[in-house]
């Protein structure tokens, strides 16, 4: 059973975010990149557990990015797992983003393909349901728990309200987050062996991009705390009916 | 045609279900047509979504779409907005839409904003949180038809005595469109789930323990309010994962976020920082969240949450 892990980098959470050109640009001075959390921690670590159990016999990372999201899909690779593809294209498009990925699955045969539940930048959390789309496969997200046997995946899944057990036959889709796997730090055998795996580029197929990004904004910015005495809950309570008008 | 995904659970919609149909409703008007709702699975009282602006509904009374089967439910969903010409397909944005609305979007290759907080401008421009709440973007799509999904509790409701006409129709399923099985659901009712919860209570570390959840409760159930934790609460199940907000738990965006207890890290502001108003309470006064609250309360948590509750029943009994 091969599994495809589909990786994406994302600024880390803690840097500052500016723009550029008339916000029309992020500006990357400054950004630290990390592998995006949802796809590290949940979907590859329990690809690799999926391996190292015997249960898949490959697996692989996909990326669809510019030669700077390389160092990323390097420390994806000093975790674990045979080798990584990086599709040659920079777009925020998810249409365009999951195009190339469902190409190169279709062309290379997968069992499974798995991403994270949604980027922590542009949270569109929308390629996975376009791969599926696109391969003619089942969908299942917001996964937090996936075995295999069989060929019958058994997943639960957060639903709205609550939590579903489902059961379905590969191929298949998967999007994971929290309680799927537990996050690993990657060992100094792991970043030496990372350097000698393969990385492929492959060239980006013409697709088109359905959306793009005119411009940003920054949100207003708060006004600053107003504190309320520890005595005075009743003050409270008129602020949040009268001022904030939230009760 | 404007096209609202209306979504329901043994008959039930949301609140946020009625915010996309009136949303819906809003372009409707904006480009001179009528909005069209979709239905899928047995329901009944439909023409009530008329009430909130549909003037159509589309009812795919299919048992096997009473729960959520996101390619049966694509295909369906882009089968009725190709025969309806639809301009914009509209949901609202959680977990079904999540596995719906993309997939939809592929099928008919429109571009799609997952999570827009503003109308569509005249060419197609719609505006979406980024970056956890940090900026955001404005998003042009360029495809004819457009698919948009709604931040819940971002645009609100109107009601209208309208009632929307009721049309059945059934759609020619393939017996793969149903390859994913439910072995058994366990849905928590009778609370406001986090995701569209107007109010929000939440508690962190500073209360020590799971056992003196009982004063947060208590706060909740005078608000009506839905209770929410941070990260370490939910890691020392002190409290259920769902419960949990921040980065790696929901991304909510009350009107009301009560923080207690909660030092505000980076990665819990990411969570809550679209909060309309945030109130911190903490006995630190170094704790990063007042810099990102609206109100704060220095002092002893176990203290100032009762009096709060008392506060607010006071004025629940005036308001009467």
């Amino acid at each position: 059973m091969k599994i495809l892990v589909c990786i994406t980098k994302a600024p880390d959470t803690t840097t500052k975010v500016a723009f550029s050109d008339n916000d029309t640009k992020l500006n990357e001075a400054g950004i630290q990149w990390i592998i995006n959390p949802y796809d590290e921690w949940y979907s590859l670590v329990r690809a690799l557990e999926l391996k190292e159990a015997g249960i898949a016999s490959a697996v692989h990372m996909i990326t669809v990015g510019k030669a700077d999201a390389e160092p990323v899909i390097r420390k994806a690779l000093a975790l674990g797992g045979d080798e990584a593809v990086r599709i040659d294209a920079d777009s925020n498009d998810s249409f365009y983003v999951a195009t190339q990925i469902a190409n190169y699955a279709k062309t290379n045969g997968y069992d499974l393909v798995l991403t994270g539940k949604e980027s922590i930048d542009y949270h569109n959390a929308s390629t996975g349901a376009m791969v599926a789309e696109l391969l003619d496969m089942p969908y299942i997200t917001h996964a937090t728990k996936l075995d295999i046997a069989g060929g019958i995946a058994t997943i639960n899944r957060e639903i709205e309200g609550g939590e579903e057990t489902n059961s379905c036959a590969l191929p298949l889709v998967v999007s994971c987050q929290k309680g799927m796997a537990e996050a690993r730090i990657p060992n100094m055998r792991g970043i030496m062996a990372a350097r000698t795996k393969p990385l492929n580029v492959v060239a980006a197929s013409a697709d088109e991009s359905l959306t793009s990004i005119i411009s940003y904004e920054m949100p207003v910015q708060k006004q600053g705390v107003k504190m309320i005495d520890e005595n005075n809950m009743d003050e409270l309570v008129k602020l949040l009916h009268e001022e904030a008008k939230v009760i | 045609m404007i096209l609202v995904f209306a979504e329901q659970n043994n008959g039930i919609f949301k609140k946020a279900t009625f915010e996309a149909i009136h949303y819906a409703s809003k372009i409707a008007q904006s480009v001179g047509t009528n909005v069209c709702a979709v239905v899928l699975g047995e329901a009944a009282n439909l023409s009530l979504l008329g009430n909130y602006g549909a003037q159509k509904v589309i009812h795919i009374a299919d048992a096997r779409l009473n729960n959520l089967e996101a390619k049966a439910y694509s295909k369906a969903i882009s089968t009725i907005a190709t025969q309806e010409n639809a301009q914009y397909i509209i949901f609202s944005n959680n977990n079904t839409s999540k596995a719906v609305a993309p997939r939809v979007a592929a099928r008919i290759k429109a571009g799609i904003v997952v999570g827009a907080t503003s109308l569509p401008n005249a060419e197609g421009v719609v505006k979406k949180a980024v970056f956890a709440g940090k900026a955001f973007a404005f998003v042009k799509i360029n495809s004819a038809v457009k698919v948009i999904s709604l931040t819940p509790n971002s645009f609100g409701v109107e009601t209208t005595e309208a009632s929307a006409e009721v049309v059945s129709q059934s759609i020619d399923f393939a017996a793969n469109d149903f390859a994913v099985k439910v072995e058994s659901v366990n849905k928590v009712t009778g609370i406001v789930p986090l995701g569209e919860a107007e109010l929000v209570v939440s508690g962190g570390r500073g209360l020590k323990g799971p056992e003196n959840w009982g004063i947060l409760e208590n706060l909740a159930s005078e608000l009506g309010a839905t209770l929410a934790c941070s990260r370490p609460v939910a890691d020392s199940h002190w409290r259920p994962h769902h419960e949990h907000v921040g980065q790696t738990g929901g991304t909510i965006r009350p009107n009301l976020y009560i923080a207690v207890g909660i030092s505000g890290a980076i990665q819990h502001l990411a969570g809550v920082n679209s909060s309309k108003t945030i109130v911190v309470i903490n006995k630190d006064a170094e704790a990063p969240f007042f810099k990102a609250a609206d109100y704060g309360v220095l002092g002893d948590a176990f203290e100032i949450v009762p009096r709060l509750t008392e506060a607010f029943k006071k004025y629940k009994e005036s308001h009467a």
